[in-house]
């Protein structure tokens, strides 16, 4: 079922090693840090928001008591 | 009469967005399904390239991340007609969530293929229809993307993107026929729906990748399109909810 012989085999790509396992590399290395970046995003924009609206109604609460 | 009640309830931020939340792990669960049985497919079962050897392998990705950047830049496009004609808010912030994504699979795109160019071609680069119009296409991606980010009123920034946009999808019937109508180093079409020139698990692997590569976008567009919804809609009472029932 397996096609190679060796785990060398695997590794070698037949020559093609660089070629593959740098298209492959640089691929999952992308699909790591998007997502990574996107929730890091999320995380910061979501705490500045809270920040802005905890303001707002301070702001909101010191005009009704003047 | 009920059906567009629906349509219009989905398309509002404050319905879509629980709903994007509930579908992203299924997204990503899948993208891993599918990627692990296309991987072990393509990387382990799949037999050699009569002609190309091993090197054929980056296919595997070359082909699905090309697929992405160009059904990408269509779905933003799509999107910035509907927000032109009819002026969603939802519109330009999914155009809005997916331009990343549709950039790096461009990017991936030509990376892939300058890595396969090499030893196949010689050359990591050729000026050539097929490679230079996928390098307009990743730069279509990077203008739209300064574009709107240059422009302070979202509005205006969504409706100028939308345009370049809609300006720039010439280019998407361009790269697609490109092997066919110019001369060009770049192999036509490996898939075809009469006849393919593939061995079928090398296929079923690509076809399998493609799957990976499709729910990863999406899983990533919508939780990118959930923090612009936020951000977007900070004054309406939805997200002040959303904000205050998160808090942890």
């Amino acid at each position: 079922m397996i096609y190679w012989n060796s785990f060398g085999d695997f590794i070698a790509m037949g020559g093609y090693g660089l070629y593959v396992w740098g298209s492959f590399g640089v691929t999952a290395l992308i699909m790591a840090v998007e997502p990574i970046l996107v929730a890091r995003h999320r995380k910061s924009t979501i705490a500045r928001l809270r920040r802005q609206l905890r303001a707002d109604a301070r702001v909101e609460n010191r005009s009704t008591e003047q | 009469m009920t059906d567009r009640f629906n349509l219009y309830r989905f398309a509002s931020p404050a319905t879509f967005y629980p709903l994007a939340g509930r579908m992203i792990p299924w997204f990503i669960a899948a993208s891993i399904a599918f990627g692990l049985a296309g991987l072990w497919l393509g990387m382990l079962v799949a037999p050699t390239d009569f002609q190309q050897g091993e090197g054929y392998r980056i296919i595997f990705i070359h082909v699905p991340a090309s697929w992405m950047s160009m059904f990408i830049y269509l779905v933003m496009a799509f999107w910035a007609a509907i927000g032109l004609a009819f002026n969603t808010r939802l519109s330009g912030m999914m155009a809005q969530a997916l331009a990343p994504t549709g950039a790096l699979m461009a990017f991936l795109s030509l990376w892939t293929g300058a890595l396969w160019g090499k030893p196949m071609w010689g050359t990591w680069w050729v000026w050539d229809a097929r490679l230079t119009s996928e390098l307009i296409l990743l730069f279509l991606y990077i203008g739209y993307m300064a574009l709107t980010a240059a422009i302070d009123d979202v509005r205006r920034a969504d409706k100028a993107g939308g345009l370049l946009l809609l300006v720039g999808v010439v280019n998407i019937p361009i790269i697609y026929f490109s092997v066919q109508w110019w001369n060009t180093l770049h192999q036509g079409s490996s898939v075809n729906l009469t006849k393919s020139s593939m061995a079928v698990t090398m296929l079923w692997g690509m076809l399998l990748m493609a799957l990976c590569f499709w729910m990863y976008s999406i899983a990533v567009a919508l939780a990118r399109a959930r923090t612009i919804m936020l951000e977007r809609e900070r004054h309406t009472d939805w997200v002040k909810a959303e904000l205050a029932g998160e808090q942890k």
